[in-house]
């Protein structure tokens, strides 16, 4: 409208503020729900919990099943496993976390299967703390999921879950 | 006509840039300082309204999408659920589908302003048949881009329509084997047609830049039919007056849009169409989308299968003729007594035609329809010809200045 | 001289259209009659759904509609969406958890049933098309948007107004209609209001066939209305949203059409046009 060529239209008229104004408003009421479609629609966000049986899990076992579209792990520690992770001294962690806030059974693990560095996903039973080892860039995680050694810089991502039975896990 | 632009930005940068990629100056005589007569009339903005819907359409239908499966077994509920899950699903589905019929209301608009004010007159040809390829475009993308919900009108619809190129001799059953990628109507099909639903809307962006830049080399035409003779006199610069009567235009427009988006939604599609598609059972009356309606009847109404494709066809064919059927040297209708009360009457067959392409193809019907199929063909092949050789035209007006100054005129007189 | 040609070709048109018409009444063979228009609190620029309505509607649907028709696009979680019945949601956690929903495989590579979840969608009564062919004689139709599927033609020019007069309830219409179209007591498939009057569908509800707890009467008539609201709610979940959504557009728009124009003739002031 800044036309050079016309000069009665000066641009502090209230009138010329006000349209301009609500043609703006317009224009971003109309952009949001351009936006807003690609969030997680109704379905998506109906199915963000899952229920898991890890009765048939061995000890030493790894599950490893789907969630939100992410693997989990669910793994069933042994005794030394439970006792090395716990002796480890939480202060000399990158990320620094005791175990028993990690777990809600001792024998029971439940992280997301996903590496904090880049979202790859990390190799059960691998590295030197037997934890996990994630192959793209050098992660080292042990069996509490916690980050030891290499470019990721967190613990491996505890899920909300609870426990329905003994028998059965609800994650999310 | 639109000249060399002096637009000159006001910033160092600008400069710079513009020394290298003068866009802003092409923008600026394009958009703000292009010359448009000071006579055009509201039906004028649907030029703008158009490219709003284009983009409109774009925009819906990449986001569509981004929720859609094309396939046959995923189709139909992959609708449903950007109808049902997808934030704001459901606005942007109806925007897409009624806006197909707001892009048609609009161009139907479009075409017969500029057949009432003989807008396809030299020197405006090639601007008028680029406007019938834009056309013949949008009709191809609607008919694809309705077969994709995959309802029973979509299947049904897809299965007539490529059955249509069947008449063809010779190689007819050839081609619509190719057509269909298979043995009838089927999963191939789908996807090719979504593949060309997608691709067609950007072919149509890319002569509507052409159209534009026709425009812009010859000029707008205006209701009094004469081209401009003065700038200064004639015509004022394009923004801000034709940008601000675009703008009301459009949110006209908008408002009779959304009247549809909200209100009644459904109310221009077919209820069978939310029926998902069964090869086995054809709904009781096939009728194409409104926008079709009237080409539907010119093809039922020849009795042979051949003849009525070539009907249907040339009647949309005959319009890039136009500019060499049409005989008069007065192009606007205004002026034009005789021929003004054909063209209503063409406005009329076209709208009766379009009743008549909605009903069952029998008894008066079929009789109707032939009668008006006449009107349409002797509009174009016997009416236009003759008229413009014997027709008494009213005086035009010198300058498209002397016109505005008789209009003015006279409403001072009259009060 | 002009005008008069005008006017003349304007009533030789307008006289020709109406002769078509009549000849359309005249020659329409499949007679059936007209579905009546009924009172719906969902019709119109500020329709909302009754809620309690369609609660006793998803009662009917659940206990006569579903023995025989899917509604395989609608998910249990819905119903406890705004603008819809509105149940609470454990309410729907235990409806859910009612339905036996086919999942698998398993571990073991097995399919398996268990309670559904409000994330179901609903579970068909037949495993297919073909079953429920098979064991009913034609397989019942999906009933997720048969209210938008279903409709019948108010001929010219009630057609055209119907866009003005924002009438959408069509589908609704046609099934209380249909419902309450089993007027021949010896042919339980004989319909008024079906197209050519026989349907495959045999009378399937009557009065006293569902039980109200809320003081409504349990009448066919009334049942024929819930459920047909209930199945307008299946086929547009977003009915009160789309409405109130439009009213505010609407508004809007209206607002800057208002301002646009003023500065629209503003600006054109001091042009001649």
């Amino acid at each position: 409208m800044a036309s050079a060529s016309t000069t009665e239209p000066t641009r502090r008229d209230m009138l010329y503020i006000a349209t301009g104004a609500a043609a703006a408003v317009g224009v971003g009421a109309a952009v949001w729900p351009l936006i807003s479609q690609m969030n997680p629609d109704a379905s998506t966000l109906a199915l963000a919990s899952t229920e898991v049986d890890i009765s048939s899990i061995p000890e030493g076992g790894i599950l490893t099943v789907k969630w939100r579209g992410k693997p989990v792990f669910v793994r069933h520690r042994t005794a030394k496993e439970i006792a090395d992770v716990q002796a480890v001294k939480v202060d000399t962690l990158p990320d620094p976390q005791a175990d028993s806030a990690r777990v809600k059974k001792p024998e029971w693990l439940v992280v997301v299967g996903v590496c904090t560095h880049l979202g790859c996903v990390p190799l059960g039973h691998q590295g030197a703390h037997d934890g996990w080892f994630c192959p793209c860039h050098g992660s080292d995680y042990d069996a509490s999921g916690r980050i030891r050694s290499g470019p990721a810089p967190r613990n491996l991502e505890v899920p909300a879950y609870t426990f329905v039975s003994d028998t059965k896990i609800q994650i999310g | 006509m639109s000249g060399h632009s002096t637009y000159v930005p006001s910033s160092a940068i600008g400069r710079w840039f513009e020394s290298r990629l003068p866009i802003m100056g092409l923008m600026h005589s394009s958009f703000v300082a292009y010359p448009v007569p000071r006579n055009l009339n509201y039906w004028w903005t649907f030029g703008a309204i158009l490219s709003f819907m284009l983009v409109a359409q774009i925009v819906t239908g990449i986001i569509l999408v981004m929720h859609y499966t094309p396939h046959v077994d995923y189709a139909f509920n992959s609708i449903e659920h950007i109808m049902r899950d997808v934030n704001w699903g459901w606005m942007i589905r109806y925007a897409h589908a009624n806006g197909a019929s707001m892009f048609f209301v609009a161009v139907y608009i479009h075409m017969l302003r500029g057949l009432y004010y003989g807008s396809y007159k030299a020197p405006r040809e090639v601007l008028w048949i680029l406007g019938v390829i834009i056309y013949l475009l949008m009709m191809a993308t609607g008919f694809m881009g309705y077969v994709l919900p995959w309802g029973q009108m979509s299947f049904w619809g897809a299965t007539v329509i490529t059955n249509l190129f069947s008449a063809i001799p010779l190689v007819g059953d050839a081609i619509t084997t190719w057509l269909w990628g298979g043995y009838s109507v089927d999963n191939p099909t789908l996807n090719r047609f979504f593949s060309l639903h997608y691709l067609l809307p950007f072919m149509i962006a890319a002569v509507v830049g052409l159209h534009v830049w026709a425009l812009h080399v010859v000029g707008q035409n205006n209701p009094a039919g004469v081209e401009v003779k003065n700038i200064e006199r004639d015509t004022i610069p394009f923004t801000p007056y034709a940008t601000l009567k675009d703008a009301f235009g459009l949110v006209l427009f908008l408002i009779f849009y959304s009247w549809f988006i909200f209100y009644t939604p459904n109310f221009l599609g077919h209820a069978d169409n939310y029926i998902e598609a069964n090869p086995l059972v054809t709904p009781a009356h096939i009728v194409p989308e409104w926008y079709y309606l009237p080409f539907y009847a010119i093809l039922r109404a020849i009795p042979s299968k051949l003849g009525g494709v070539v009907a249907m066809f040339g009647a949309i064919a005959i319009l890039a003729f136009l500019p060499w059927l049409d005989t008069s040297r007065v192009k606007s209708a205004a002026f034009r007594p005789v021929y003004k009360v054909f063209f209503w009457v063409f406005v009329m067959a076209c709208l009766g035609l379009g009743y008549l392409g909605s009903q069952p193809p029998d008894g008066g019907y079929v009789i109707a329809a032939r009668i008006l199929t006449a009107y349409y063909f002797g509009f174009f092949i016997i009416i236009m010809p003759l008229l413009g050789l014997f027709e008494k035209t009213k005086p035009v007006p010198a300058t498209i200045a002397d016109a505005v100054l008789a209009k003015n005129g006279a409403t001072a007189s009259a009060h | 001289m002009v005008r008069t040609t005008k006017i003349s070709l304007a009533v030789a048109a307008l006289a020709g259209a109406l002769s078509f018409s009549s000849i359309a009444m005249a020659a329409d063979p499949h007679a059936a009659p007209t579905p009546d228009r009924q009172s719906w609190t969902f019709g119109g620029p500020f329709g909302k759904f009754d809620q309690a309505q369609l609660q006793r509607g998803f009662k009917v649907y659940r206990e006569v509609c579903a023995n025989c028709h899917s509604m395989s696009r609608v998910a249990i979680r819905t119903l406890a969406d705004e603008g819809g019945p509105q149940f609470s949601d454990a309410q729907v956690k235990a409806l859910a958890a009612e339905y036996k929903v086919k999942d698998g495989p398993n571990d073991s590579g097995e399919m398996f049933e268990r309670a559904g979840r409000p994330s179901d969608k609903f579970p068909s009564p037949f495993a297919n098309p073909e079953a429920a062919r098979a064991s009913l004689g034609a397989a019942p139709p999906d009933l997720s948007v048969i209210a938008k599927a279903r409709s019948y033609s108010r001929g010219f020019p009630m057609f055209l107004l119907d866009a003005v007069i924002q009438y959408q309830e069509h589908g609704a219409d046609y099934i209380y209609a249909l419902l309450n179209g089993y007027t021949d007591a010896n042919d339980p498939n004989w319909n008024a209001y079906f197209p050519g009057h026989k349907i495959g569908m045999a009378k399937p509800i009557d009065n006293g066939a569902v039980e109200y707890t809320d003081g409504s009467p349990a009448t066919l008539q009334q049942y024929a209305k819930d459920v047909s609201a209930f199945l307008m709610w299946t086929a547009e979940p977003k009915l009160e949203e789309r409405k109130k959504t439009g009213l505010r557009v609407m508004i809007f728009l209206l607002i800057l059409a208002g301002l646009v124009y003023f500065t629209k003739k503003k600006v054109w002031a001091n042009v001649q046009h």
